[in-house]
């Protein structure tokens, strides 16, 4: 399967589950990141120069109409819901929080699941809450891969958990085991 | 249960019919946001198929209204980003203070918030005798309510937090009225506001502005939307007037970027370019 895109929606605890997963991830890395971190509404990029710094992926903060391109990774901006276009380009919305939150991870994954269909990989990861389980839901029913971090290895089990209980997802995996799949869907395309 | 897949076919289809029975044109607006909306409203009303949503929009105009409200943008809030309000008072304010009278536009108002920060902003920068402000917008149920100018009191705990780090002056409670769960704001920051229907996607030009403030509005339109009013914008403006856009929003994507001059680049302030030889 040639996959499109990649997108990871992760809470508490975010920091260092990224932080892990760019530091393995190899630097012909080519299927595109989309990631929601909750996080605080001021907050400024800091946090995305420390992921920045851990290899040669380059991570940024997704610009409203940029087109996504392969071997990029992109961060919804703090305060704004990030969608995707059919036509492969970010719009970004200051809609009603959802799930409490702006970004929310159920915005991106419904948006991505409805554009890339069967060609998408949705990654729930750590966090405290139950954001991203419809949207997991929706990528499913959309024929894409399904992943959640397994709750026991999560620095907060709620978020994964939730998805599990919901949705017969495909993979219940570590970190490693998440990185070490998504290295090796990466290597199958080439 | 949404019973199938919305196309993007089924979507233009529809916006199609709106513009042609209401005159209110969605068409160029981001599709993801549109479909979102739509699967919103279809879930809240029951609906199961594309199609019933289409039907009603035609036929049931008190349906049509709720599309409507769900479309267009109406979430906003006092002294959104305060450190873009803080680099108005340090940047701008200088600036407009060499006018004689200052006219501000405030492009897709929604329910008001930002057109009263910005009340505020002028009393306490002692301009607010020489401006007058139009405050926008194409949703007539939002600027009803601005108009009104009642909040929710449970929001003034946040606003008055944003205002204190926008360099506020005074007390913020001094400009409103608390009545139970609301407030009500000062008449005075009501004086000189001027709340009209006015659409940025079929409207024109209305008035030579000195200071267009149009805060996330233009990320919910396509590139061909954003340059059209980008235009109007543009012609709108006096010789050197400035615009304020939202902090992901950009000139980039318009054919018009060479002729501003950024003022403050991370708060999207921006300075349109005197023009040589016009006489």
């Amino acid at each position: 399967m040639n996959y499109e895109a990649i997108v990871i929606g992760v809470s508490s605890g975010g920091l260092n589950a990224l932080k892990f997963l760019f530091s393995y991830l190899p630097e012909n890395f080519r299927i595109p990141v989309i990631i929601v971190q909750h996080i605080n509404r001021h907050s400024d990029s800091n946090w995305i120069k420390i992921l920045n710094n851990l290899n040669s992926i380059h991570i940024k903060e997704a610009d409203e109409k940029e087109t996504i391109e392969p071997g990029k990774v992109y961060i919804a901006p703090p305060n704004y819901h990030l969608m995707i276009e059919n036509d492969r380009t970010f719009s970004l919305t200051i809609d009603e929080l959802v799930n409490f939150a702006r970004p929310s991870i159920d915005v991106l994954f419904e948006s991505a699941a409805e554009v890339y269909n069967n060609k998408l990989i949705g990654i729930v990861l750590t966090g405290s809450n139950s954001d991203g389980t419809k949207g997991l839901k929706r990528i499913k029913n959309h024929g894409g891969l399904t992943i959640a971090q397994d709750p026991a290895t999560a620095e907060s089990p709620q978020m994964p958990a939730s998805a599990i209980a919901s949705i017969q997802v495909d993979h219940i995996l570590s970190l490693g085991g998440i990185k070490d799949l998504l290295i090796k869907i990466a290597g199958d395309i080439d | 249960m949404i019973s199938k897949d919305i196309s993007e076919l089924d979507i233009s289809l529809l916006l199609e019919a709106i513009f042609q029975k209401y005159g209110y044109d969605f068409r160029q607006y981001s599709q993801a946001h549109i479909r979102r909306r739509i699967i919103n409203r279809m879930v809240l009303s029951g609906l199961e198929d594309i199609s019933d949503i289409q039907s009603n929009v035609l036929n049931d105009e008190a349906f049509a209204s709720k599309l409507f409200q769900d479309l267009s943008i109406t979430v906003t809030e006092m002294f959104r980003d305060p450190c873009f309000y803080k680099s108005l008072r340090e940047n701008v304010i200088p600036v407009l203070k060499t006018y004689p009278f200052i006219k501000i536009w405030h492009a897709g108002c929604s329910t008001g918030e930002e057109a009263y920060s910005m009340s505020i902003l002028m009393q306490e920068e002692g301009l607010y005798n020489r401006t007058i402000i139009y405050a926008t917008d194409f949703n007539q149920h939002a600027l009803n309510k601005a108009k009104e100018g009642i909040f929710s009191n449970k929001m003034m705990k946040e606003y008055t937090a944003n205002y204190q780090l926008s360099g506020g002056k005074e007390s913020f409670s001094k400009y409103y009225t608390s009545n139970y769960d609301s407030v009500i704001m000062n008449q005075s920051l009501k004086k000189n506001i001027v709340w009209a229907n006015h659409n940025l996607v079929t409207d024109s030009v209305f008035a030579e502005i000195h200071i267009i403030l149009c805060r996330n509005v233009l990320i919910y339109f396509n590139n061909d939307l954003q340059n059209k009013v980008q235009s109007l914008f543009y012609e709108s403006l006096i010789n050197g007037g400035i615009l304020c856009l939202g902090s992901k929003e950009s000139l980039c994507f318009s054919n018009l970027s060479e002729e501003y001059s950024e003022m403050d680049k991370n708060q999207k302030i921006f300075k349109k370019k005197y023009i040589e030889n016009e006489l």
